[in-house]
């Protein structure tokens, strides 16, 4: 049980530093901006309370609100995607294989599954993300491909990511 | 009332989201006016520290542009010394100058965080209310225009870039003294701005700067950009081009934050003038 809290806390440190110090200055042709943070939330355990859920998203969008200085932005963002991911668990994994499946890595959960759950957790939080940042009707456009474009980014990284922390099922 | 409990615990996550959804939104809403949630920014002694320890290992990378871009501008400068002129007449008078006094003097600051890949960029910069800025202040580098500052802390402090949707500064054509406004673009292009709502009158050609003007809270005659394109996409009743902008955002380093005397006096005033027109 520690050593989860460890990973996790080790976890939110590594991926908030990266974002901000590393990910905050790149975009592709102005358009495809990878925001790599949220991969602490798809990566939370699977037993995670709600409650807990909700809170550790809450405070980490904040935490990247900080760093970003758009107070509440990310935070919104980040609890909407708490929201779709209790949603698509409970729609797609069943309650009683929890115990040999602790956390929804690529590792445990095989590539098309996990492929699925980033890229849906990933568009509904950009969608999100992209439309209250900006919030005009007139620019629809350009935040549309802004929205689809970051996605195709932030997905390929936490594939990637995942890839590299690969592990044999050591379980069973 | 039991039925109700049971009811909210089964559905415990969309309660939880509503709860978590409606909070971020109220601070992010009143965030638009900035002052009010004024922990979460990068004055904060957390992540301002952080983010000075990142600017401090980036600084060594830029050394020799911003050395360069010093000599030049020190050259400038130096041009514009008296001892550099000289009188072309013969008589010489001794005249002490009390026509001329400061309205603006200038504070070097550094900028230890920049963003210009977001649709609203904020810049941090180390100097803060010790240092004597105010909220409002202009902010400019060797170049041009880089900003307004909109959240001061005690030692840092934000600029609103100009790359930001509601920047919007008060701009002349440098020949013809034609007023317009100068804002981004909205295609996210960190070089190009839009000057809009300049009179139907005016003749603009490619290639002429486009300044600030007197109604500017920044000094007349500093340069924003040069005008690119005579056509916008938007159109309008009024003349709208492009400028590619004086300023490139995505190195700045040092920056000058300009504080002019007079602008408490001007700031009160047009607050008297709004308060009668109600």
């Amino acid at each position: 049980m520690s050593r989860i809290i460890l990973i996790n806390l080790v976890r939110f440190i590594v991926l908030v530093l990266l974002q901000v110090f590393l990910l905050k200055n790149i975009t592709l042709y102005n358009l495809s901006t990878p925001y790599l943070y949220i991969l602490f939330i798809v990566l939370l355990p699977f037993e995670t309370p709600n409650l807990l859920l909700f809170a550790l998203a809450f405070i980490l969008g904040l935490t990247i609100d900080a760093f970003y200085d758009t107070p509440g932005l990310h935070a919104a963002a980040c609890t909407l995607l708490a929201l779709v991911r209790v949603l698509f668990i409970s729609i797609t994994v069943q309650k009683d294989g929890f115990d040999n499946e602790p956390e929804p890595t690529l590792s445990i959960m095989g590539f098309r599954w996990f492929f699925t759950y980033a890229l849906v957790l990933t568009l509904f939080h950009h969608f999100f993300l992209f439309n209250l940042e900006v919030f005009r009707f007139s620019e629809i456009g350009y935040t549309l491909s802004r929205f689809l474009l970051s996605s195709v980014f932030t997905v390929f990284l936490m594939l990637v990511s995942g890839l590299l922390f690969f592990r044999k099922k050591e379980r069973k | 009332m039991r039925n109700l409990l049971i009811f909210i615990t089964k559905y415990n996550a969309f309660f939880l989201f509503l709860i978590f959804m409606i909070s971020s939104l109220l601070i992010y809403i009143k965030y638009n006016s900035f002052q009010k949630a004024s922990f979460i920014n990068s004055t904060n002694k957390v992540t301002g520290n952080l983010y000075a320890k990142a600017d401090e290992f980036k600084g060594y990378l830029s050394l020799k542009e911003v050395n360069d871009k010093l000599a030049k501008e020190n050259a400038e400068l130096r041009n514009q010394l008296r001892s550099s002129k000289y009188v072309d007449t013969v008589a010489k008078h001794s005249v002490t100058d009390t026509i001329y006094k400061q309205q603006y003097s200038y504070i070097e600051a550094q900028v230890i965080s920049n963003s210009i890949n977001k649709r609203n960029n904020y810049l941090t910069i180390s100097r803060g209310s010790h240092d004597g800025i105010v909220k409002g202040m202009g902010v400019i580098n060797g170049q041009g225009v880089v900003g307004k500052v909109v959240f001061v802390g005690e030692h840092l402090s934000i600029v609103q870039s100009l790359l930001h949707k509601d920047s919007r500064f008060s701009a002349m054509l440098a020949g013809s003294k034609e007023i317009g406004y100068l804002q981004w673009g909205d295609d996210l292009n960190p070089h190009s701005g839009l000057l809009v709502d300049v009179s139907n009158n005016a003749q603009p050609k490619i290639g002429e700067m486009v300044v600030t003007s007197d109604l500017s809270l920044f000094p007349a005659g500093i340069p924003l950009g040069k005008v690119s394109k005579l056509t916008t996409k938007g159109g309008g009743f009024f003349l709208n081009m492009e400028v590619a902008l004086a300023v490139d955002f995505s190195k700045l380093e040092y920056v000058y934050v300009v504080i002019n005397k007079f602008a408490i006096e001007q700031i009160t005033l047009e607050a008297q003038e709004k308060k009668a027109d109600e």
